[in-house]
């Protein structure tokens, strides 16, 4: 039995990767990666093929439903998904996605084990104290609200068993106050690694909306990863076009200028922010650069490289470069990194990502090699 | 049951105890059903079981795997799980979840029993195939011998154009006598009158000299052409616009033998699994409104109260904006249990006007469990809205209709009025809410094409998802496939053919 739901599952699975029947490949609906984040409420994908059907259009039909509120109100989320007397299929075709309430740590566990992310091997050493209190141990004293009743009951029991005050037939326990217990703490000091992500996205003219998207929405998935891997991550953020500045993270997706592209102006930022704020032999330390792969000219790429090589790399646990398929960019600068680098250099690494389907692959090539 | 491949464990002996008491009381309230075999299984098996549509051996595709892939990840992240599955044969099977403690079990055993009553009773399951478990394995066996000799991928290739026209049948057509659509219907033309034959379009005369003026050349002309057109139309393939699709591509498509074995294979488990689309207001609404009662007045300890409260509101709960079938259901049938326990119906009830009169009408009639039981047995989804849902129960359920706005770009409520609530909520049964597509014409244009026709009833089609649709008929069809249809209050004609598709204007 249950060989036949695997063989008919493993088929699936197939067909969505894209591995067989092609032509089925263009049903294939991913949900969005997330739809709200905030109140740690994410949107899982779960991809699924559409058989199509004669149907009526999208948000012609309307429906009927339930609940308080006069004509003209807004329905909420999820109207129409449950209407009766339409099968199992659902009429929102295409938009079959799950809303999921998970905590981010969970998320991080899910994506982990999707993507085979393997866990982070930190360098540097623990600088960072953390201190947690933990009621581990007993005391004689104490306030009441913390009066550990177990213990107390056995304290007052040895006694009356010792003394020969206990009566089988009658268990009555009556504790003295030299029989009571109170929970009381001990305060845990750890070292923690320490982890910080620098974001760098070219916002000139050519990045659009589209890649921006792109952008947010991988940026949020290795958010997430790294602070399952981390405590007390920090980021920061850099957006660039001619020049570079710091900003936070609302302006960083929203951006969007309009020019040239000095890709150098924001690695030597970077470096500035790691100079002044984050020693590498107490960090790890992760930029991540999108951008749609147009520089100005080959010599701000060589200004990069040498930036790259000399200093950068040295200092960071691995550089990481997205470069977002974009119709006016000219891929430019990810072969210019490629023949400087390699494809498979120690700690540069390159991701193309060619569009929304692109985003889990890409996380995969960034963090998939535990560093 | 090893022979059915379901691989499950027998019932504990306190599970054999809790569902004789569970039978027994749900006899003693009168239910009638089939034998009932439990099976015990976990998760994962009901996942698998619930992606093949409750059945342990279905043909190898890929949507089950899909369905699985939902089902199981579902369960892994929390947000769904199956509590009960059971399967319309005789006699039938249903699953009890291993993890699930003793209330649920009781639970499920007696919302099983109702749906067992259910399938045994209601006239629109009395066509269905009760011996589904053997026919779905040898449809397996089959399309795996298929797969053996013609490849996999190209009989799952036919498997995915059968399922997208796999809507395309007529629920109703089990229960119409059939006559056989391609051949002239005797009785009919026994009635015609031989004379028209012998003096075509000719009006009757009593006086020869009279026949050039009654009779004129361009008159006789017309009828006989007329005559024509009605011949033809005698010979026009199907001779009424036919509902099965399905049935016309089986008689009438260029199909190897396998394939037509195929389609045939997808067309009889949609008719299969029709009446539970047609029923799921009433289905779910009768098996939670019996377990309710079991449970509530013979079966449930004082211990138990709590965690049977729990779960039975988890099921009924109508979210905000959404409507449960299951809620809808078992609130209809308890709002016509109290109507004709107290006799509010009939004409004296209907033309009172006096709403604290009626509020407060009783005739002590108690016919209440009598008619339900009577409601489960004729009605379907459509006719038990369209009888008995009420102004005062759409009043008391709040419910409204709904509609997109285009301007801000979101569902709004529309309406709260009685008629239009009733309205949507049939049109939304009706064919479970999928378009009304006919054959009208095997030899469109003389030519062989196809012509199906779009019934419209106010919405139009997705032209997006019709133009797969399309090219899937055309595979099958392997002539040009039009489907006449209205866009936008016009009348509108898509055409597919040779991979191309085109529209116009009527």
């Amino acid at each position: 039995m249950s060989n036949n739901i695997k063989r008919d599952h493993a088929r699936f699975r197939q067909i969505v990767k894209g591995k067989i029947k092609q032509d089925l490949k263009k049903y294939v609906t991913h949900g969005e990666m997330i739809g709200r984040k905030g109140k740690d409420r994410v949107t899982i994908p779960l991809p699924q093929i559409d058989i199509p059907h004669f149907r009526f259009g999208e948000k012609e039909q309307g429906g009927v439903g339930q609940g308080e509120g006069k004509p003209g109100d807004a329905v909420g989320q999820g109207q129409g998904e449950e209407q009766p007397g339409e099968g199992q299929a659902g009429n929102q075709g295409g938009e079959h996605t799950i809303e999921v309430d998970l905590t981010l740590q969970e998320l991080a566990e899910i994506l982990g084990e999707q993507l085979e992310l393997p866990k982070i091997e930190p360098r540097g050493h623990k600088t960072l104290k953390s201190k947690t209190d933990k009621y581990t141990g007993i005391a004689n004293q104490g306030p009441n609200s913390l009066r550990h009743f177990k213990r107390t009951f056995r304290e007052t029991l040895k006694r009356q068993i010792s003394s020969g005050t206990y009566d089988a037939d009658k268990p009555m326990i009556i504790p003295i106050k030299k029989d009571m217990r109170y929970r009381s703490w001990k305060s845990d000091v750890r070292h923690e690694n320490s982890a910080v992500i620098i974001y760098m996205m070219d916002v000139s003219g050519s990045m659009g909306d589209e890649q921006k998207e792109i952008v947010r929405t991988e940026a949020f998935w290795i958010d997430t990863w790294l602070r399952s891997q981390y405590k007390g991550i920090e980021t920061r953020y850099i957006i660039h076009d001619a020049t570079a500045r710091e900003v936070d993270e609302q302006t960083f997706f929203k951006t969007r200028e309009s020019g040239g592209t000095l890709i150098s102006s924001a690695y030597k930022l970077c470096e500035k922010i790691i100079d002044t704020d984050y020693s590498p032999s107490e960090w790890n330390i992760y930029p991540f650069h999108f951008s749609d792969g147009d520089n100005w000219s080959g010599e701000d790429t060589r200004v990069c490289m040498d930036l790259l090589q000399k200093s950068l790399l040295a200092k960071t646990n691995v550089f990481c470069y997205g470069q977002v398929e974009s119709r006016y960019g000219s891929g430019q600068f990810y072969k210019d990194l490629k023949e400087q680098f390699g494809g498979d250099h120690e700690s540069v690494i390159l991701s193309k990502i060619e569009n929304k389907e692109g985003i889990l692959q890409s996380i995969k090539d960034f963090l998939g090699k535990g560093r | 049951m090893s022979s059915y491949g379901f691989n499950s464990s027998d019932l504990t002996p306190e599970l054999v105890a809790i569902r004789d008491e569970i039978r027994g009381y749900a006899q003693g309230y009168g239910l009638d059903f089939f034998d009932t075999i439990f099976e015990m299984v976990d998760h994962e098996q009901i996942n698998a079981f619930a992606a093949f549509g409750g059945f342990p051996v279905r043909y190898p595709h890929w949507r089950f795997g899909m369905d699985y892939d939902q089902l199981s990840k579902g369960y892994e992240y929390g947000l769904q799980k199956i509590y009960e599955m059971v399967i319309n044969t005789n006699p039938s099977y249903a699953y009890l979840m291993k993890a699930n403690d003793f209330v649920d079990q009781k639970t499920v055993m007696a919302h099983v029993y109702g749906h067992v009553d259910f399938f045994k009773n209601n006239y629109w399951f009395s066509k269905t195939n009760r011996k589904m478990l053997d026919t779905m394995a040898n449809h397996a066996v089959k399309i795996r011998d298929y797969m053996d000799r013609y490849g996999q991928e190209v009989v799952e290739d036919f498997i995915d154009r059968c399922l997208t026209l796999e809507p395309l049948i007529d629920p109703f057509l089990p229960f119409v006598e059939r006559k056989r659509s391609n051949e002239p219907d005797h009785r009919e033309s026994v009635t015609q009158p031989p004379e028209v034959a012998e003096e075509v379009g000719k009006l009757k005369i009593t006086r020869q000299y009279m026949d050039a003026y009654i009779n004129p050349a361009e008159f006789v002309e017309e009828q006989k052409q007329r005559q024509k057109d009605q011949n033809q139309k005698a010979r026009k393939n199907p001779p009424e616009p036919q509902k099965d699709v399905l049935l016309f591509l089986l008689e009438n498509s260029p199909l190897e033998d396998w394939q037509r074995e195929v389609l045939s294979i997808v067309r009889d488990e949609a008719y299969y699994f029709a009446p539970q689309g047609q029923t799921k207001i009433m289905n779910e609404g009768w098996a939670s409104y019996w377990h309710s009662k079991i449970m509530t007045q013979k079966a449930l300890k004082a211990s138990e109260i709590i965690d049977f409260a729990d779960h039975h509101a988890g099921t009924l709960v109508m979210q905000p904006g959404r409507i449960n079938p299951y809620k809808i259901g078992i609130e209809l049938y308890r709002d016509i249990e109290d109507r004709w326990d107290r006799g509010k119906f009939g004409k004296e009830y209907d033309e009172c006007d006096d709403m604290m009169v009626k509020h407060r009408w009783n005739k002590e009639l108690g016919l209440g469990r009598k008619k339900i039981f009577e409601v489960r047995k004729v009605c379907n989804d459509v006719t038990f809205i369209d009888e008995y849902l009420t102004e005062e129960f759409v009043e008391r359920f709040k419910l409204y209709t709904y509609q997109f706005n285009r301007r801000t770009n979101q569902y709004e409520i529309a309406d709260r009025d009685f008629k239009k609530v009733k309205e949507k909520l049939l049109f939304q049964l009706t064919n479970r809410g999928q378009p009304l597509i006919y054959v009208t014409d095997g030899n469109h244009h003389n030519k062989g094409e196809l012509l199906l026709w779009h019934k419209h009833q106010g919405l139009d089609l997705d032209v997006k998802y019709a133009r797969e649709t399309m090219r899937a008929l055309a595979e099958i069809w392997k002539r040009p496939v039009n489907v006449e249809t209205e866009v936008d209050g016009q009348k509108k004609l898509l055409s597919y053919q040779n991979g191309e598709f085109t529209e116009r204007f009527l």
